[in-house]
């Protein structure tokens, strides 16, 4: 399969006051066509500035260095202006509140549609027309009368809609997805998954999940990247990882979600709690709190490397068994 | 006098209004937040209370606690009506029922040290209580919720939001309550701090004889710690169950679709599993759904729905649902 996405040595750094904050380093992989990866980390993992970083998007002290190839470009340190000639075309990205990538004043006609006359060149009656359309994919009910509405006036899962039909008008390569359905109830959390399988499936979209939650991960991702400090330390298929984790954190995750079909007597937290990257442990930075570790972890930061020979890494010093019980 | 012996806590016909205004000069309206809610609370249970925003489960939590007062119904406190009780009474009862927040920093006044915080239930609730036992209490909470003594001088900024929500429950802990109401406690946490917090509530649990009321939207969290469970859906009970019976054998049609929308962390069961898609979403309180709230998003939903409210009925010795087609579902479902 090709690749609509390959990053390599991805570092985002952010200027504070007295110091620099490194919130992404090293970050390199690829995102094949069509496929759903899903980033998984807890706050301060740099699951969401990476991909900030890969939009051209990050906060005024941030900078981000490596490359991002969408195709033949390099999206990483590539002027707005020219940032926004594939922006909402090839690659889009959606956030946890609609509300930020809606603009209040603008009918939801009107804002969709801009997006087409500006990256497809469509008249602007044409455009309303496949406005309409397309919020009928993304199933939204009466959706003429809902065009002409302004995103106030919508529910919170409709609006969740009007954004996935406002990232997929140019049907991009690659849509991004930040923790699109954490603030929703669960009910709608189910149709909202539903309709990102049904429609990157027909667009032949690659999809980006980032999330903390597992089972969103279980249910949508063929692949999944587990990020901490701002390192990728697992990355496999989502099969591998669930059934048969290698690095102790992502044991860890595991361990600590719970599971609805199952009244487990305890749950297996990790202890301890998620790093301030202002001051990243030595070495691998999961050690403080990894019940495999040995001197080594302390000292040396572990790479992420092949295991087994085939497509899943790791980075982890650890060599014997995890000894993890199937999460089945 | 206490009618039965094993509740801490009885909630009958409980109903809780709310006037919202649309502007200057419309009428306001009226929201029914909760409507003619019973159940109660078994001593040394944990009580889960579920539902989609908008159900009343927070409102719910308040009423319990006479934060809020409810408009209809009794709230029975070892058989005593506490929902009428004259404020000054309601304080000497409040030593015994306390509640954690979901929000750790935004419940902590930024201004007071940790030792403050965790000491200010003692100052308002037992002012028999001097200062010397004060701290003595002050570190022992702490070092129950895995606290150092020695930060008992730092502010909550300082705190991260896993140890904030320590400091919340320690709080919540000083008056030795027999029951505690957590508002949504591990919601806004990592999910690898969330699990030690769930961990640490049950752990509590046991050592001081706690019962909990667990209010969460989160139903795998609710399943773990619950021992039964209590799903709301706008403002009303729809039904009352034990966790495995809740989860073996759902009744009501929305807690089937409730649990089947649960995304579960085990990507072959998750391929596998048919999702029994619920359509749209939850309607206004202001204006709810005639008849059976519900029935506007059921898809067995019949005339008689939309006609005639069902009435909570008690099946098979305890549980509670409240739908007019649950025997001939049951029974499809058996199927």
């Amino acid at each position: 399969m090709t690749n609509v996405l390959v990053v390599d040595d991805l570092d985002v750094t952010f200027a504070l006051h007295q110091a620099e904050v490194k919130a992404v380093s090293d970050l390199s992989f690829s995102l094949a066509a069509g496929e759903t990866m899903a980033v998984v980390g807890e706050s301060g993992s740099g699951k969401s500035q990476a991909f900030l970083a890969i939009m051209g998007l990050l906060a005024r002290n941030g900078r981000a260095a490596g490359r991002a190839m969408l195709g033949e470009v390099d999206l990483i340190g590539m002027p707005g202006d020219r940032l926004d000639a594939y922006r909402g075309k090839d690659i889009a990205m959606i956030f946890q509140d609609p509300m930020t990538s809606l603009n209040p004043s603008l009918k939801v006609r009107t804002q969709l549609a801009e997006v087409l006359v500006r990256h497809q060149g469509f008249a602007p009656d044409k455009a309303g027309r496949a406005v309409i359309e397309m919020l009928e994919r993304v199933g939204i009910p009466e959706p003429v009368k809902r065009a002409s509405a302004y995103p106030h006036e919508l529910s919170g899962g409709m609006r969740q809609r009007v954004m996935i039909a406002m990232a997929l008008l140019c049907r991009p390569k690659i849509l991004i997805a930040d923790e699109p359905t954490t603030a929703l109830d669960v009910t709608v959390q189910a149709q909202m998954l539903e309709l990102f399988k049904t429609l990157t499936d027909e667009f032949g979209t690659a999809l980006v999940l980032i999330t903390h939650d597992l089972g969103v991960v279980a249910g949508v991702a063929d692949r999944m990247m587990v990020m901490y400090g701002g390192r990728c330390v697992e990355t496999g298929t989502v099969d591998e990882l669930f059934y048969d984790p290698r690095h102790p954190y992502t044991l860890g995750l595991l361990h600590s979600t719970p599971h609805v079909a199952k009244r487990a007597q305890r749950l297996d937290p990790i202890q301890g709690l998620p790093p301030s990257l202002e001051r990243l442990p030595s070495g691998c930075a999961f050690h403080p709190r990894c019940a495999f570790r040995f001197e080594t972890c302390f000292a040396e930061r572990p790479q992420l490397l092949p295991v087994d020979g085939g497509a899943r890494g790791r980075a982890c010093w650890y060599q014997g068994s995890l000894k993890h019980e199937e999460v089945a | 006098m206490l009618e039965h012996n094993d509740d801490l806590l009885r909630i009958e016909n409980l109903s809780k209004f709310f006037s919202v205004s649309s502007g200057l000069f419309t009428r306001p309206f009226q929201l029914k937040a909760l409507q003619d809610i019973s159940f109660t609370v078994k001593r040394g249970e944990t009580l889960g209370i579920v539902g989609e925003s908008g159900c009343g489960k927070s409102t719910l939590g308040r009423c319990i606690l006479q934060l809020l007062s409810p408009d209809e119904g009794r709230v029975l406190w070892l058989g005593e009506d506490i929902a009428r009780l004259p404020e000054e009474q309601m304080r000497l009862r409040r030593r015994d029922l306390q509640i954690i927040f979901q929000d750790p920093l935004a419940s902590l006044n930024p201004r007071m040290t940790v030792g403050e915080i965790i000491a200010d239930p003692l100052r308002t609730l037992m002012p028999e209580v001097d200062a010397k036992g004060r701290r003595e209490r002050v570190i022992k909470a702490m070092e129950a919720v895995g606290l150092l003594p020695e930060m008992i001088n730092r502010y909550p900024h300082e705190f991260s939001g896993g140890q904030a929500q320590r400091i919340g429950i320690a709080r919540a802990l000083i008056t030795e309550p027999k029951l505690i109401v957590c508002d949504e406690p591990v919601s806004a946490l990592d999910v690898s701090v969330q699990a030690q917090i769930v961990n640490l509530l049950s752990d509590l649990k046991q050592q001081f004889g706690l019962t909990l009321v667990f209010i969460s939207h989160n139903l795998s969290v609710v399943r773990h710690v619950s021992d039964r469970i209590l799903v709301l859906y706008l403002g009303r009970v729809v039904e009352l169950a034990s966790g495995d019976d809740l989860y073996a054998d759902p009744r009501h049609p929305y807690t089937r679709a409730l649990l089947t929308a649960v995304p579960i962390p085990d990507p072959r069961r998750a391929r596998q599993r048919t999702i029994d898609g619920l359509v749209g979403e939850i309607p206004s309180p202001i204006n709810p759904p005639s008849g059976c709230t519900f029935r506007t998003r059921c898809r067995h939903a019949v005339a008689l729905c939309a006609d005639k409210r069902p009435p909570l009925e008690t099946v098979d010795g305890g549980r509670l649902v409240a739908c007019h087609r649950w025997r001939e579902l049951a029974v499809t479902a058996a199927q």
